[in-house]
C-alpha cells in the first residue's frame, strides 16, 4: 500500500467514527459546536500522529507481552503535553474541550491504530496513517458538529445563519448527538452501497 | 532488527526506560508551560475584573482580600482610581442544576452591581447557560445597577423582581444566590474597613449598614 492509499483509507474507506464506529464517547460529547467539534478532531489527530510514529520507531525495542502498557505511555504522555501546551497558548478552546482532552488517551482509535498498524509498519506509513485517521475524526466531527449547531441554534462556526429562534434545542443536547450521528452513518452506508 | 524477546529482564527494562524517558519528556514540557499557563489565567481573571468593574488604574486582580462569611471563603478584588474607592469584583458560586456555577460580580462604591461574568457553570446547555447574558445590560433579567443591599435579588416567582430565565428557574436562582452572598462578603468586607480595622474606604453608610 502507498502512502496516498494509507492517507486515503482513513478518511474515506475506513473512516474512524462512520465506519468502523470508533471513539463515540468524544464524539457525541464534544459536537455541540463545529468548532468544538474540530478542536477535538485536531487535538486526537496531533497525538495520533505523533503516538503511530514513535510506536511503529520503537515496536522492536518492545517484548510482545508488555507492549500494551508501553503503547499507552506514549499516549498518555504526548495528551498530557498537548493538554500543557494547549492550556498555556489556547485557553478558551481548552476550556471548553475540558475534561475530553485528557480522555483522549483512552480513545480506542488511538490504542486501536497503535496496534493496527504502527505496530506492523514503518515510521513513515505510519504517519501517513495517523494524519489520514486524524483528519477522518476531525471531518467527521466538525460534520457533526456543524449539523447540530446549525439545527440547535442557526449558527455555523459561531456565524448566525437563522434567528435562533427557530433552533432545535435538543440537537445541541445529548439526545440530538445520538439522532444526528445515527443519521450521518445511514447516510454514509447509503453512499458506500451505491 | 528482531523484536526483542518477552524475558523477565527485558519486560521490567524496557517498560523502566519507557517510563523515565516519558517523566523526563513530561517534567520539561511542564517546566516550558508553567509561566505561560499562570500568565494565562492571570489574564482571564484580570479580564474578567475590567470587564466587572471598569475604569480602574490600579491591580486587582495582585492581590485579593479574602473574607469569611457564613463558613464559606470569599475573594474580594478592590478596584481603585488615584486613590479613590471605586468598587470591587467579588468571586461567588452557587449550585446550580448541572453543579457548581462561579460568578464575578462587580459592584460599585454604593454597592450596585455594575456587571458580572460567568466564570464557570456546568448548566444545560441552550437553557441555564443562557446565564451568561440574560441578567446583563439588555437581558431580560437586567441586574446591573440593581443593590441586593436593598433587597436581596430573588425571580419573581418567589416573589422578587427579577424575570427568571426561561424553562430555567433552578439556574436562576443559583445564579441570584450567588450574587446575594457576593454582596453580603461585599458588604462585611466594606463594614469591617468602615470600622477602622483596615484603613479608609469608599463605601457608603448605605453599605456599612448592612
Amino acid at each position: 500500500m502507498n502512502n496516498f492509499k494509507v492517507l486515503m483509507n482513513g478518511i474515506v474507506k475506513e473512516n474512524p467514527t462512520f465506519v468502523l464506529l470508533l471513539g463515540m464517547c468524544p464524539t457525541l460529547g464534544t459536537t455541540s459546536s463545529a468548532i468544538n467539534g474540530m478542536g477535538m478532531g485536531l487535538a486526537t489527530a496531533f497525538v495520533l500522529i505523533c503516538s503511530n510514529v514513535v510506536i511503529s520507531l520503537i515496536k522492536n525495542l518492545i517484548p510482545d507481552m508488555v507492549r500494551i502498557p508501553a503503547f499507552v505511555v506514549v499516549i498518555a504522555s504526548f495528551v498530557t503535553l498537548l493538554q500543557m501546551v494547549m492550556q498555556a497558548y489556547v485557553p478558551a478552546l481548552y476550556a471548553t474541550l475540558g475534561l475530553f482532552i485528557p480522555l483522549i488517551v483512552v480513545n480506542c482509535i488511538l490504542l486501536g491504530r497503535a496496534e493496527a498498524f504502527a505496530a506492523k509498519n514503518g515510521a513513515v506509513a505510519s504517519f501517513f496513517d495517523g494524519l489520514g485517521m486524524g483528519l477522518g475524526f476531525t471531518i467527521a466531527l466538525t460534520i457533526l458538529g456543524g449539523i447540530r449547531e446549525f439545527l440547535g441554534t442557526g449558527k455555523l462556526f459561531n456565524i448566525t445563519i437563522m434567528p435562533e429562534d427557530y433552533g432545535m434545542l435538543v440537537f445541541v443536547l445529548a439526545p440530538g448527538a445520538f439522532i444526528a450521528l445515527g443519521y450521518l452513518i445511514a447516510i454514509v452506508n447509503r453512499l458506500k452501497k451505491a | 532488527m528482531k523484536k526483542l524477546e518477552s524475558s523477565f529482564k527485558n519486560m521490567v527494562i524496557v517498560l523502566t526506560v519507557v517510563a523515565v524517558v516519558a517523566g523526563l519528556l513530561l517534567g520539561y514540557v511542564n517546566k516550558l508551560t508553567a509561566e505561560p499557563i499562570a500568565q494565562a489565567n492571570a489574564k482571564a481573571l484580570s479580564d474578567a475584573i475590567a470587564l466587572v468593574v471598569p475604569g480602574f488604574d490600579n491591580e486587582p486582580a495582585a492581590n485579593p482580600d479574602t473574607i469569611e462569611v457564613d463558613g464559606v471563603t470569599y475573594k474580594i478584588y478592590k478596584a481603585t482610581k488615584g486613590d479613590k474607592f471605586i468598587g470591587a469584583a467579588v468571586e461567588s458560586s452557587a449550585n446550580g442544576f448541572g453543579g457548581a456555577l462561579t460568578v464575578l460580580v462587580g459592584f460599585d462604591a454604593d454597592g450596585k452591581i455594575i456587571d458580572y461574568s460567568l466564570l464557570s457553570h456546568a448548566e444545560t446547555p441552550g437553557l441555564g447557560s443562557k446565564a451568561a447574558d440574560w441578567f446583563k445590560k439588555g437581558g431580560k433579567g437586567d441586574i446591573t445597577g440593581k443593590n441586593p443591599g436593598d433587597k436581596p435579588l430573588t425571580v419573581s416567582k418567589d416573589g422578587g423582581e427579577i424575570d427568571a430565565i426561561t424553562a430555567s428557574t433552578i439556574t436562576s436562582r443559583a445564579f441570584l444566590n450567588a450574587v446575594n452572598a457576593a454582596y453580603a462578603a461585599y458588604a462585611k468586607q466594606n463594614g469591617n474597613e468602615a470600622a477602622g480595622l483596615n484603613g479608609t474606604t469608599g463605601a457608603t453608610s448605605h453599605v456599612e449598614q448592612n
